[in-house]
């Protein structure tokens, strides 16, 4: 089973999570713009992250044979310096229509404060101008208020369901996100947000039409292989592979392909070896053991959750 | 003809009409326009344009190196000519230029910095892009590293030589080909052949195997110690090395080399009838 990450902050993790992800069935994954745990307070911070969510990064997990793509955005923990949050919006533009770059992400509330709805609002917008798909990250605390809110608000900016994901759903939001017609993201967390036993639930529940999983693994106590071992469970508590398969890897896709950037032939029908892109394409040249086109995935058994 | 016209007639004759008038859209507005306004279209050449190859004709390779001596866009793609043709066609001085350049590299995806590389030798004011080609030498991505060292005629012309020197070796130090680099040849010098065997000892120390192309640039300056080291490759070298430790012997102007390869009856006639070269080494390695 082949499986895609569509939430998941990879430059706070290390080469090692790249191997097991590999070995794990991971072909593709979404990195979107978050915060470093701590708040930037320079606008320059923050282009030198943005430049490597589209630069090393994308190259670094190429090099370990997985797809990385990103949204680009202010997230709304750092909406809340004002100061910075203008310099910001000005430099947005310039990464959105990036190369690989799927949607404006990830933004939102988490305070619910009258200057992350500004910059919500100033988001939407750009996604509207830019024709883009939003990733709404929904607050953690009064959650499903905020999830509302989230929704209506996009709405009311002009944005349609359909070209936005709702991130970090549990129980009591998803109803309605799936009513509202928006799809539903589920973050499984080792320990808080949504376990991979509820997971299995809300499947039996709700289905597996416009609903998708990711790990969210960052900086924090988190799992990058969430999504494919959810899956496991999935089809050991007897979900249909089908359905498993619609929330592990085809719903995500259709969702964050719908922005012409992430298309399954990029990891099925890989484009020839490219010297001028990616890597490690020097066999053309030298006859040496080609690493690209075909990256050497590690055997890990340690870590394999599908052979 | 200049380089943004041969551009710019090259992607007409193969982008279909939709993604014609978007160029030329996108090129009308560059001139006097924003530097905002550059920024974004030469980020959407991916979307509006694609990314198949440039494939150029033997004939409008010729016109590349008539335009701009040395100008090789062979394996170039549409984005990436495009991305350049834009940025020439927005027209400023060198300074702007450069400011503008810069920008751009600081926020560029690893596409856009492969495309910024490899239009080098086009960009006005030439001598003030050598800290930009540094900055790409510097680069973890072979891809933006090759964009500066393979087929461009930039670094030959502008660098110094001890940033020459660097670039050479880290071409080999990063697993790279030497053999595109332009001007390899007329470049090499005593202190890189120097490096290039201080290296080939480490190598050999660590039991790692070594490019039979790193010879290529020690042999116009080989005497004394270095001729042993090639003696050393001869003796006990793989063929490809042994072959080219015979090639560095006949470009050096010490006598011993001669009387070294001489040893060696069939390397030596190899060589003295072309069968061996550097090209066909880079191949087989």
């Amino acid at each position: 089973m082949r499986f895609i990450d569509p939430h998941i902050h990879m430059s706070a993790r290390t080469t090692d999570d790249y191997e097991r992800m590999a070995a794990a069935g991971i072909v593709a994954l979404i990195e979107p713009a978050f915060w470093l745990g701590q708040p930037r307070t320079q606008v320059g911070s923050y282009i030198d992250y943005l430049s490597s969510l589209v630069g090393w990064e994308r190259f670094r997990a190429a090099q370990f044979g997985i797809h990385h793509y990103c949204t680009i955005g202010l997230n709304s923990k750092e909406a809340n310096n004002e100061a910075l949050a203008e310099q910001v919006l000005e430099v947005l533009p310039r990464y959105l229509v990036k190369e690989g770059v799927v949607a404006v992400g990830e933004i939102g509330y988490d305070d619910q404060t009258p200057v992350e709805d500004k910059y919500y609002r100033a988001q939407l917008a750009l996604a509207k101008e830019f024709d883009m798909l939003v990733q709404v990250h929904t607050p953690h605390r009064d959650k499903k208020s905020g999830t509302i809110r989230s929704m209506e608000v996009a709405v009311e900016m002009g944005v349609k369901p359909e070209h936005v994901v709702i991130d970090h759903n549990n129980e009591e939001t998803v109803k309605d996100v799936l009513d509202r017609g928006f799809w539903a993201a589920f973050t499984i967390y080792p320990n808080t947000k949504m376990g991979n036993e509820r997971m299995v639930e809300v499947a039996r529940k709700y289905g597996s039409n416009r609903i998708f999983i990711d790990s969210s693994a960052d900086w924090g106590v988190s799992d990058p292989l969430a999504v494919p071992k959810t899956a496991r469970l999935m089809l050991d508590r007897g979900i249909a592979a089908k359905d498993v398969e619609a929330i592990c890897y085809g719903n995500a896709l259709k969702a964050f392909g719908q922005s012409g950037q992430m298309r399954e032939e990029h990891w099925l029908n890989p484009a020839p070896i490219d010297q001028r892109m990616l890597f490690e394409g020097n066999s053309v040249l030298r006859g040496q053991t080609p690493r690209v086109g075909e990256p050497a995935i590690v055997e890990r058994t340690d870590s394999v959750v599908f052979k | 003809m200049t380089p943004e016209l041969l551009l710019k007639q090259w992607l007409e004759s193969r982008l279909p009409a939709d993604a014609q008038t978007w160029l030329a859209d996108a090129a009308a507005k560059l001139r006097n326009g924003s530097d905002t306004e550059l920024y974004r279209s030469i980020s959407l050449v991916t979307r509006k344009i694609g990314k198949a190859d440039l494939a150029p004709t033997t004939a409008e390779l010729k016109q590349a190196g008539v335009a701009r001596e040395g100008w090789n866009p062979s394996d170039w793609s549409l984005d990436q000519a495009a991305r350049i043709y834009l940025l020439l066609m927005s027209g400023t001085d060198g300074a702007t230029f450069l400011r503008r350049l810069d920008q751009l590299c600081n926020t560029a995806d690893v596409g856009e910095l492969v495309a910024f590389y490899r239009g080098l030798p086009l960009y006005p004011d030439q001598s003030r892009y050598v800290l930009r080609a540094a900055e790409g030498i510097r680069t973890n991505m072979k891809a933006v590293f090759e964009a500066v060292a393979h087929r461009n005629p930039y670094p030959a012309e502008q660098l110094s030589e001890p940033a020459w020197n660097q670039m050479v070796l880290k071409t080999l130090f990063i697993g790279s080909t030497l053999h595109p680099i332009v001007d390899l040849d007329r470049r090499a010098n005593p202190v890189l052949a120097r490096m290039l065997c201080d290296y080939a000892h480490e190598r050999w120390a660590a039991g790692r195997p070594i490019s039979p192309e790193l010879w290529r640039c020690v042999g116009p300056h080989a005497t004394g110690d270095m001729l042993r080291d090639l003696g050393r490759v001869l003796e006990k070298g793989t063929a490809p090395e042994r072959n080219a430790a015979a090639l560095a012997l006949a470009s050096s102007p010490d006598p011993a080399a001669t009387g070294l390869l001489w040893a060696y009856p069939e390397l030596s006639i190899a060589v003295s009838e072309n069968k061996v070269s550097w090209q066909t080494l880079a191949g087989s390695a």
